[in-house]
This record gives structure tokens, sequence and C-alpha cells, in this order.
């Protein structure tokens, strides 16, 4: 089997676009939340989102090629290719056959549905978009990734609604590590911050409605949390073979050791109320690395800041952690960047990697009010320095996907 | 003025910035690569803007701008 590490990080977020400006975003403890801007939100309950801010695709891409794309895919092409310049890969050098493209979409290109059922409905079929099915479909994400740069290795989407990211970087992996090819280019992408989209996360009662303090409204784990802050954006990632990644000198973020993809098989939107699929999930994860639960030193949360899954996702941790888990750093950085649904395992990696080789860990900010139902340490409101080995990140779907990734301090 | 309003339309329809560049000679498909799903999304640009409808046994027919320029000012009589 081989060896898998993570040698390039591309982030298009609501707290930064490229990766230093998100991660002293996120070390700094700053929210990405804020009114929405993209439309009009009188009739709405919720009225705040975690937008990406002075995205200009064309400062990235082909203006026609960029026209040609929802809004989703564009952020993942534009991921890629910071991930691609970060990883310092010279394409001419790759064999292009041997690199995949696997992308988590959780929603896909529900802005260019909107805006093309508004023609159907108004002004007839004949008046419907040529581009639309090519726009809004999931897989023009990866497939849009792999004609920019050339990538012919397998190329996919995975949808598992919140936990699509996560469980792409696990495929990635397994790819890699079973030999089948050097490189993936893996993560996700997601924009939904659309008028359907937030009418039916609203209609869920699953968003913040504190639309009177927008910073203030992602509050993971805190008692007073009440639902959590749609965000949009994408978080991209170099999986390489070891050797393939040590011949060229590349820089090293960290190791890829262990994957673990489970189902509650319980309710479409509720998570199991022993948590017992988030918990096997982790134990799947840190089995397939051959670690021990007493070798992990910090937990990226899913933490989305809605009820359910703070408390159960409390409790799956101490089900796998036992008497360690006091001794656990656990943050949510959805507390600032919001929840990218598709994309939030993307750039939640992309955290974990950077806590592992910056030693920071990122705070849970708008952690002000314990509840006696989630009782850990997470990391209150200020980043902390501490030496990581392992560290997981965990993401989990409506539909009862759960997905964990446990990376590694990079060690010859 | 149709001229323009047809140069306008396909320039930014195919994300041409050097509008100057775009001559009554110039073809669609050839010279400034547009393909056929480009073809139909600018068909309908022109419907809309001229109030007009290109069947698309006529759009088949279309070599170059002037083309276009003369089935508009035809039509939009």
């Amino acid at each position: 089997m081989k060896r898998v590490v993570i040698t390039g990080l591309g982030a298009v977020t609501p707290i930064g676009i490229g990766k230093e400006n998100f991660w002293n975003s996120l070390i700094q403890g700053k929210s990405g939340v804020g009114l929405i801007t993209r439309f009009d939100t009188t009739e709405f309950d919720t009225k705040i989102g975690a937008e990406v801010k002075d995205f200009n695709p064309s400062d990235y891409i082909d203006k026609k090629e960029a026209k040609r794309m929802d809004r989703f895919t564009q952020y993942a092409v534009v991921g890629s290719k910071l991930a691609i310049e970060d990883g310092n890969i010279d394409l001419d050098k790759l064999d292009l056959d041997k690199v995949g493209v696997v992308i988590g979409v959780g929603i896909g290109g529900m802005e260019t549905m909107e805006t093309e059922y508004e023609k159907l409905r108004d002004r007839g079929p004949s008046r419907v978009s040529p581009l639309f099915i090519p726009m809004m479909i999931s897989n023009m994400a990866p497939g849009q990734i792999s004609m920019t740069f050339g990538f012919k290795g397998p190329t996919m989407t995975v949808t598992t609604a919140c936990a699509s990211s996560t469980h792409a970087i696990g495929e990635a992996f397994r790819m890699i590590k079973s030999g089948n090819v050097d490189m993936v280019v893996a993560g996700g992408a997601d924009a939904s911050i659309t008028p359907i989209s937030v009418a039916g996360f609203c209609s869920m009662k699953a968003l913040s409605t504190r639309n009177d303090n927008p910073t203030k409204a992602s509050r993971p784990f805190d008692k007073e949390r009440d639902g959590f802050v749609m965000g949009e954006g994408a978080g991209i990632l170099i999986l390489e073979e070891l050797d393939h990644a040590l011949s060229r000198g590349a820089n090293i973020y960290g190791e890829i050791v262990g994957y673990g993809s489970t189902s509650d098989a319980f309710h479409i939107t509720q998570p199991d109320p022993e948590a017992r699929g988030a918990t096997r999930a982790m134990e799947l994860a840190l089995e397939e690395a051959v670690a021990s639960y007493e070798d992990v030193d910090y937990i990226n949360a899913h933490g989305t800041s809605t009820y359910f899954n703070d408390k159960l996702e409390t409790l799956a941790i101490k089900n796998v952690f036992k008497d360690h888990t006091k001794n656990i750093n656990i943050s949510s950085t959805k507390s600032m960047t919001g929840h990218l649904l598709g994309a939030a395992g993307g750039i939640e990696a992309i955290a974990t990697l950077m806590a592992i080789k910056e030693g920071i860990i990122p705070p849970t900010i708008n952690y002000d009010n314990p509840d006696e139902e989630c009782d850990l340490n997470y990391t209150p409101n200020i980043a902390v320095k501490r030496d990581i080995k392992y560290a997981i990140s965990n993401s989990l779907g409506f539909g009862g996907h759960n997905g964990t990734v446990l990376f590694k301090k990079y060690i010859d | 003025m149709i001229f323009e309003k047809v140069v306008n339309i396909i320039a930014e329809q195919l994300g041409v910035d050097d509008i100057e560049s775009i001559t009554m000679e110039t073809s669609m498909m050839k010279d400034l690569e547009a393909d056929s799903l480009d073809a139909v999304e600018i068909m309908m640009a022109l419907e809309d803007e001229f109030g007009i409808s290109v069947p698309d046994e006529d759009a088949e027919n279309f070599k170059n701008i002037g083309d276009i320029v003369k089935y508009v000012e035809k039509k939009a009589e």
C-alpha cells in the first residue's frame, strides 16, 4: 500500500481567498458572517450568510469559460488553481493520465437552476439556456477542473450533503493508497446562498436567525446556539503519493493515514440519538491508521451550531476517546466560516493540516455559554499553540452520512 | 446601429474584449471560437433584443456577422 501526503492547499472562503488569508483569519478568530447581499431577504426569517467577498473569477480563469460555470464550479476551479500553485506543481512534468479529480458537491448549481426556472415559468421553454444543464449539474466542478488543467484520471463528484468533501478526500486517499493514481485534486465546492436554498433550510429551522448580530450567529457548542449559518466557497487539496511527492521535492503539509465512512440508517435530517454512525466513522479512521485513540491531539469538529449536531457529535467524541477526551483540543472553524455544506470538509481539512504544520489550533469563536450537554474543550475564542501528531476532521451529513479523515504530522 | 447591437451581444456572450476586431466578415465559429451552445445562446439573445424569431434552419445559414446583421435588418423591418 502506498502512503499519501498533502502537498497543496487552495481555499476560497468567506474569511479569505488563498491558504494564507484563510489561515490568518482562522487564528485571529475572524467571522465571515454578514447580511446576505446576493438577494432581497425581506421576507426571509434568516437574513445572514457567509458570502465569499471580493471574488472575481476572471482574475484566475478565462472570462468566457467562467461565464459557462455556475458559481460553485468557479469556486472549485479557482480553488484548484490556487492548490496547484501552492503545491508548486509543474503540469508538464506530470503523467496526466494518473491524476484524478474527486470533488464533493452537496447542492450544485442552484443559482443556475433558479435563474433558468424563472425563464421557463415566465417566458416558456424556448428561453431556457443551452448552458443550463452543463452549468447546473454537480459533476461540472470536477469536469471543469479536469478540462482546465488536463487531468485525465478518474474524475467524479461525491454527494453526501454536508459530508461530501470529507468523503471526496477519503475516496481520493484510497485511490492513491491502492496505487491506481499518483495524485488527486480533492475537496469540495458549493454556492447555495440563493433564495430557494435559504428558504428551504429556513423552513427546516436549520438556520440561525440571529439577524441583528451576524458575526455572533455561528456559535457551535454554545448553549445559546440557534442553527447554522450558510456559507459558500471551495476547499481543494492536492493528495499525492509519497514517493511522487518526494521525487519532485514537494512541500508536505501532512500525511493522510485513515478514513472512516459510515451511515446512520436512521433519519433524513436527525443524527442517530446515540451517535453510533459518527462514533464508528472515527473508530474506522483510527483502525486504518493503526493508531490509538490516545494519539489524537486535535479534532476539527463538524460543529455546525445546530442543537442536534453539536450535542451528538460531542457524544460521539466521548464514545471514541473515553478518558482521553479531556486531553484533546476540539474546535469548530464553522464558528468563523459558516457552514459551506459540500465544501465544509474541504476547507476544514485545510484548517486541520495548517494546524498540524503550524502547531496552532484555531479556536471556536462565540463560545460564551457552556452547555451541560456539550462539556468538552472546544478551544474557546482564542487560538492555542500545541504540537499536533494526529488530528481528525469530521463531517456529518443529512441522510445520515458520516465521514472522518485522520491526518498525521509527516515524519519520514 | 443594428451592427453595433449584434456585435455587442456576440462580444458579451463570447467574452470578447476587443470589440473593434469584430467586422461584417468575422465568423462567429471560426474566428471567435464559438461552439454550438454559444450559437444557441447568441440566437436567443438576438431574438430578445430585436423581438424576432430565428428558426434553427435560418441560423444554420449564417456564415459571418454580416449574414446575421442583414437577416436581422430584414426581419426587424
